[in-house]
Order: C-alpha cells, then sequence, then structure tokens
C-alpha cells in the first residue's frame, strides 16, 4: 500500500483471523487456512489423480505419477536403499511447502512459508528425525560423526567444537533460508507495484512511466514462480543429504 | 545524524554482501557452462548440483536482505 509515499512492504505479512467470528475465537488465522488448503489440494490431487488406475495416464494422473516418481528417485538416489522408508516424509515436506509458495502468489492470498514460526518448525521436525534416526541406527557410535576418522587427534580440540556448531546450525540456516526467499520475493512484489502506483499518481507522464514497474512486476512473478520450486526442491534435498549422513554417517 | 537517514545509510552497507554473492554464483555458472561443454552426458546429473550450489550461495544473499529490511522496515 502507498500511503503518502511510504511503502508499506511488510504489512502483507500480518496475521489475521479468518473465517468470522468463530475462526476469531479459536485465532484461526488465514495462514491456517492457507494450509489447511494446501493440504487439501495434494490429498485431492493424489486421490481423485489416482483413482481411474489407467495404463495410459491422463493429464492429472500424470501429475501425479510424476510427482510421485520424482520424489522417490530423489530419496533412492540421495538415501540410498533405506531412502524409501523416508519417502512419505520427504513427500509431504516437499509439498508442503511446494503448495504454500505457489498458492502465495495468487493475489489476496497468504504465504505460510514467510512466517518463521512455520518454516523453523519443518527444520526442527527435519533435524530432529535425523538425529533420532541417527541414534537409533548407531547408537553411542553416532557421536564419531563429530570427529572424522583419520583426522589427527591434535587438531580434534578446533574440529569437534566446529562440527557440532555446524550440525547445530542446519535448521536455522534451512529455515531462514526458505522465509528469507519468500519474504524478498513478497516485499519485492509489494515495493514496485507501489512504484507503479506512485508513478501513475504523478499524471499523464508518469502513467506511461508506470509500464516499466508493471513489466518488471510480471517478470518478478516467473522468477518467483521459479523460487517457489527451487526452495522446496532445496528444502527436501537437503533433508535427504541430512538423512544420508545419519544413515551412513559420512 | 538523523535516523532515517543512518537506517538508509545502514541498509545500503548491508547490502555490500551481495558483491560476494554475485561472484560465488557467477563461480557456480561458470563451472557448470564449463563442465556441461566438456561432458554432454553429464548434464543432468551436475545441472541439480548447480541449482544446489546456486540455492545455497542465494541464501547467503538473502541473509543480507534480511538484514537491510529488519533495519529499514523495524
Amino acid at each position: 500500500m502507498a500511503a503518502e509515499g511510504t511503502i508499506d512492504a511488510l504489512g502483507q505479512f500480518q496475521l489475521e483471523t479468518s473465517l468470522g467470528a468463530l475462526g476469531a475465537s479459536v485465532h484461526f488465522t488465514q495462514s491456517n487456512l492457507m494450509m489447511l488448503i494446501a493440504s487439501g489440494l495434494i490429498l485431492s490431487l493424489l486421490f481423485f489423480g489416482m483413482r481411474p488406475k489407467a495404463i495410459v495416464p491422463g493429464r492429472l494422473q500424470a501429475l501425479a505419477e510424476i510427482a510421485y516418481d520424482g520424489i522417490r528417485g530423489m530419496c533412492d538416489e540421495q538415501i540410498g536403499h533405506e531412502g524409501r522408508k523416508f519417502f512419505p516424509f520427504i513427500f509431504t515436506l516437499f509439498f508442503f511447502i511446494l503448495l504454500g509458495n505457489l498458492l502465495g502468489l495468487l493475489p489476496f492470498s497468504f504465504t505460510y512459508t514467510s512466517h518463521i514460526a512455520v518454516t523453523f518448525s519443518l527444520a526442527l521436525t527435519v533435524i530432529v528425525l535425523v538425529t533420532v534416526v541417527a541414534l537409533s541406527i548407531h547408537g553411542m557410535h553416532f557421536f564419531t560423526y563429530f570427529f572424522p576418522a583419520g583426522a589427527p587427534k591434535l587438531l580434534a580440540p578446533l574440529i569437534i567444537p566446529v562440527e557440532i556448531i555446524s550440525y547445530l546450525s542446519r535448521p536455522v540456516s534451512l529455515s531462514i533460508r526458505l522465509f528469507a526467499n519468500m519474504v524478498a520475493g513478497h516485499v519485492m512484489f509489494e515495493v514496485f507495484a507501489s512504484f507503479i502506483v506512485m508513478m501513475a499518481a504523478a499524471g499523464s507522464f508518469g502513467m506511461l512511466g508506470a509500464v516499466g514497474p508493471l513489466a518488471l512486476n510480471v517478470v518478478l512473478v516467473g522468477f518467483e514462480l521459479l523460487v517457489a520450486f527451487l526452495q522446496a526442491y532445496v528444502f527436501s534435498i537437503l533433508t535427504c543429504i541430512y538423512l544420508h549422513d545419519a544413515v551412513h554417517l559420512h | 545524524m538523523d535516523v532515517l537517514a543512518a537506517k538508509a545509510l545502514g541498509a545500503g552497507i548491508a547490502v555490500i554482501a551481495l558483491a560476494g554473492v554475485g561472484i560465488g554464483i557467477g563461480n557456480i555458472f561458470a563451472a557448470l557452462v564449463t563442465s556441461v561443454a566438456r561432458n554432454p552426458s553429464a548434464r543432468d546429473q551436475v545441472f541439480g548440483l548447480g541449482i544446489l550450489g546456486f540455492a545455497l550461495t542465494e541464501a547467503v544473499a538473502l541473509f543480507a536482505l534480511l538484514i537491510a529490511f529488519l533495519i529499514l522496515f523495524t
């Protein structure tokens, strides 16, 4: 919103209660509503997509099959043979983030992945799962992860803290990457959209000039579509890599 | 100094980090182009790695951008 020449870039991330009085009484925000819509879309894609069970798939079935095959391929490739166990988790994670990013690009909607609370909870789930898996497979042997075999013993006081810090900073970098990407993208939209309003308000010559930021915003939407896919992909592939580390210990 | 002016300056200084990120992303794609040119059949495997490297490097840019936003808008 361009009120008197100032750009309110972060106002779009404000949480409000949705669904009227009922929603307000349980603090049901538009973020929760978008999460429900995203989950519903994924489930209905899989349900209605796979219902025909055709040998030659139609469009919807092909989409569901490509999604399934793609994520399963990623699991097998990154984690190895044990990847099959984690496939449902990775699939859910990927599509929850992807749908969050994509739905946020629709006008008047809300990007739930633009809140650090959401992305950090996702990252924390991942890191707790990774640690639990590693501990349950390797037991106490897991702690050799912080000191690679073959490294000189003299360097131990240096290597071990560095490894521990890098292990603990994984959820932070994982969550901030996704959250910052989404926030930066939407702030850019807001800033350029404000330029359109400001220039158009400056008279007929400004109207012509406003075509510039408008065209830029159109290009940005295309770029943000790419980023939406890329960030969901990066989040899930990094989860796969961490799981690989947990299963195989280096 | 005026607080608003100091904020604008601070945000500007915060995004100097983007210079390094620019060099990094340039390096990643230069290496990607070179490797695909040398061995076009490795394209599919190398492309995924390149995109992963790009996203990890871009995250650094976004940390800097985030600091700039925090300075400007809070």
